[in-house]
């Protein structure tokens, strides 16, 4: 353990790996996967104006119920249906998510953030210290064999259309983003219903949206709920691809990353996180390669510092982030 | 029946009436409330346990202490929650552990040195961030995002020098003291020795200096402050000057008593946060009782439960804490 590399799941690269179709496929399946935890980061942030410093929470307890669930906890022999545990997982994530949207939503801005962290942070502790159901630090195994039949059905299907040998995690980068863009779809056309014009002016001007009669409150607990979903999903996602699950996986520098993208994409714009996932990782995965005489570590930390100026030029000089529109900047005082 | 304001008040239940009180005098409360926690606890564990453990928990809770001030006081004045701070103490621990090892020199000078490198650090950053982004009127979320690539950038720069590797400041770990039957490190003991003397100076110069009501007056009203003709960027660069030099020394005191490590203050944000709410947020005052209450509590719960899940208890107080009081035990969200 570096440490330097908590959520990092690439691992032992060479520079042999630049030209290695695996490679890249990983950091494609990481990339989409953080376009959906992301665009939950978008619909509370960018379009109901509140800061969600909690979403590696939300991806813990999707990843975890979805696991604990299906082995039945480390020493289990299975519980329910893979299948099955998937929809119930989200049901359990958008349950902490009222859980703690309705105490929490009611206060300012700033408190809420540390709200949301702290919930998360909660969660990872409790899955740390929690051995018995979650196997601590060791983590849970073995839960997505159904997904691996899966996969090697797809497998067939790609073989079939005349690519022999497309690389092992093939079949899940395609899911990945065939999810990622219809959950990008789906949420664009959510904004542009009356619910989701509702939304931009709870965020634009709660007390004009209550005197209007609608119930700012609820609203942003929805756009909570729904934050938590994405959230659930991206937690499976992250799962199945390291095909264990294990809390160094959701330290808060997750959500920190998506936040990010979520600059990088622009406030108030679904297809701006795909843009800022893909730029993201593959400049962060790419960074790998320039050959500097540094350690290993050395270069892991210079990524962090890179990621950490990114998010402060931006907000100095951009902070509606690349293509985000000015005019919807939120949060202002 | 409904007739609401005209019907007589009907006579209180008892459990409404210590709500009531309890919402009047919120401070006397929580004192009550910690009463109750402490008649338990000796009851139930024995009085040496509870006072031997909450030693303990005074050293982390005068660490939680120190950081809380600095940060309650840079949101009283400046309205930043800065999500830096915590690596603002990681900052300090490893300046006193070039001093302290690397050049070999006595720790003491080490704590100097750490506490005016975070302070230079603090206006080194009001400087060329915070001040130029107030100037622009930078809105809330502009400004936590950019305490969160700061907490990034100071701690892999961090990381970058120094690595990951676990160090250890040059102290004596092994030796106790034993006081009224109970024992205690002698570092512990210096760490809440020193952490109540800077405390109390730090809390009188802001009730009784000329700069601590000049700094409650920036947090009351900037504007209004420097209309009344208070030289406002002076007091905010002192302020910065007490944020960092606070954290500085909670940093070097954190690694006293445990070990340093490139993600030892982010580790104590979360705490130090709620050592904050705990005090009402901006309440300087507040946020020392809150640490050094947060520390006993945390280190009283190793009596009931395992001592891994003392992490996780702070995390519960801070929710607890924002579900039922988010404006603090001493309920002044506004005052310094």
């Amino acid at each position: 353990m570096t440490g330097a590399l908590p959520f990092d799941p690439v691992f032992a690269v060479t520079f042999e790996s630049f030209t290695d179709p695996e490679f890249w496929t990983s950091v494609g399946i990481l990339a989409g996967t953080y376009v959906i935890l992301t665009l939950g980061l978008q619909m509370n942030v960018g379009y109901t104006g509140i800061i969600n410093f909690g979403q590696a929470g939300f991806m813990a307890i999707g990843a975890y119920s979805m696991a604990v669930l299906t082995t039945g906890g480390p020493e289990g022999d299975g519980l329910i249906n893979f299948w099955l545990s998937l929809p119930l997982s989200v049901l359990i994530t958008v349950a902490f998510g009222l859980l703690v949207g309705l105490p929490s939503l009611r206060l300012r801005a700033d408190y809420f953030a540390i709200a949301t962290i702290a919930f998360a942070e909660a969660v990872r502790l409790f899955a740390l210290n929690a051995r018995s159901l979650t196997g601590g630090n060791q983590g849970l195994f073995g839960f997505a064999t159904d997904w691996d039949s899966v996969s090697s059905t797809i497998e067939g299907w790609i073989n079939s259309i005349g690519w022999s040998d497309p690389p092992t995690l093939f079949p899940l980068l395609l899911v990945v983003w065939i999810v990622a863009v219809i959950l990008t779809v789906v949420l664009r056309l959510l904004q542009n219903t009356p619910w989701g014009r509702v939304l931009r002016a709870v965020r634009e001007d709660e007390d004009a949206a209550r005197a209007l009669g609608k119930n700012a409150f609820a609203y942003k607990l929805q756009s909570l709920a729904i934050a938590a979903t994405l959230g659930a999903i991206a937690g499976w996602f992250l799962a199945i691809n390291l095909n264990f699950v294990n809390p160094t996986e959701f330290e808060p520098i997750v959500t920190f990353v998506g936040f990010g993208i979520l600059i990088l994409g622009g406030l108030a714009s679904y297809w701006g996180v795909t843009f800022g996932a893909i730029v993201f990782w593959f400049l962060f995965e790419g960074l790998r390669f320039i050959d500097l005489p540094l350690e290993e570590v050395q270069i892991a930390s210079l990524r962090y510092v890179i990621v950490g100026l990114v998010l402060i030029l931006l907000m100095a000089f951009r902070p509606q982030g690349l293509f985000g529109k000015r005019e919807e900047m939120v949060l202002g005082d | 029946m409904e007739a609401g304001a005209l019907t007589p008040r009907r006579a209180l239940t008892p459990v409404e009436r210590l709500r009531e009180a309890a919402n009047r005098r919120p401070a006397a409360a929580a004192a009550v409330i910690l009463g109750v926690i402490v008649v338990v606890l000796v009851a139930s564990q024995g009085l040496h346990d509870v006072a031997q453990t909450g030693l303990t928990g005074l050293s982390l809770g005068a660490v939680y202490a120190l950081g809380a001030v600095g940060l309650t006081l840079v949101y009283a004045i400046l309205r930043l929650v800065n999500f830096a701070h915590g690596d603002f103490l990681t900052f300090g621990a490893y300046m006193a552990y070039l001093v302290n090892v690397t050049w070999g020199m006595p720790l003491i000078l080490g704590i100097f040195f750490a506490m005016a490198t975070t302070a230079l650090l603090g206006i080194f950053l009001e400087r060329v961030m915070w001040g130029p982004m107030r100037a622009r009127g930078a809105g809330v979320l502009q400004l936590i995002l950019m305490s969160l690539g700061l907490a990034l950038v100071i701690r892999y720069v961090i990381q970058y020098i120094w690595s990951t590797e676990i160090r250890f400041l040059d102290v004596d770990v092994t030796s106790t003291v034993n006081i009224l039957g109970l024992q205690i490190g002698q570092t512990k003991l210096i760490v809440i020795g020193v952490g109540v003397v800077v405390l109390m100076a730090t809390g009188l110069m802001l009730r009784y200096a000329l700069l601590g009501k000049r700094m409650r007056a920036l947090a009351d009203n900037l504007e209004l402050a420097e209309t009344a003709g208070i030289d406002t960027s002076r007091v905010i660069l002192w302020t910065w000057i007490f944020a960092g030099g606070l954290a500085g020394l909670a940093g070097v005191m954190a690694a006293e008593v445990t070990d340093i490590r490139p993600e030892l203050g982010f580790t104590l944000l979360l705490p130090i946060f709620a050592a904050v709410l705990l005090g009402g947020i901006g309440d300087a005052f507040g946020a020392l009782a809150g640490g050094l209450v947060l520390g006993v509590v945390i280190e009283w719960s190793t009596l009931l439960i395992d001592a891994r899940w003392k992490t996780f208890i702070g995390f519960v107080i801070l929710i607890l804490v924002l579900l039922i009081r988010p404006q603090g035990i001493f309920g002044r969200a506004r005052s310094i």
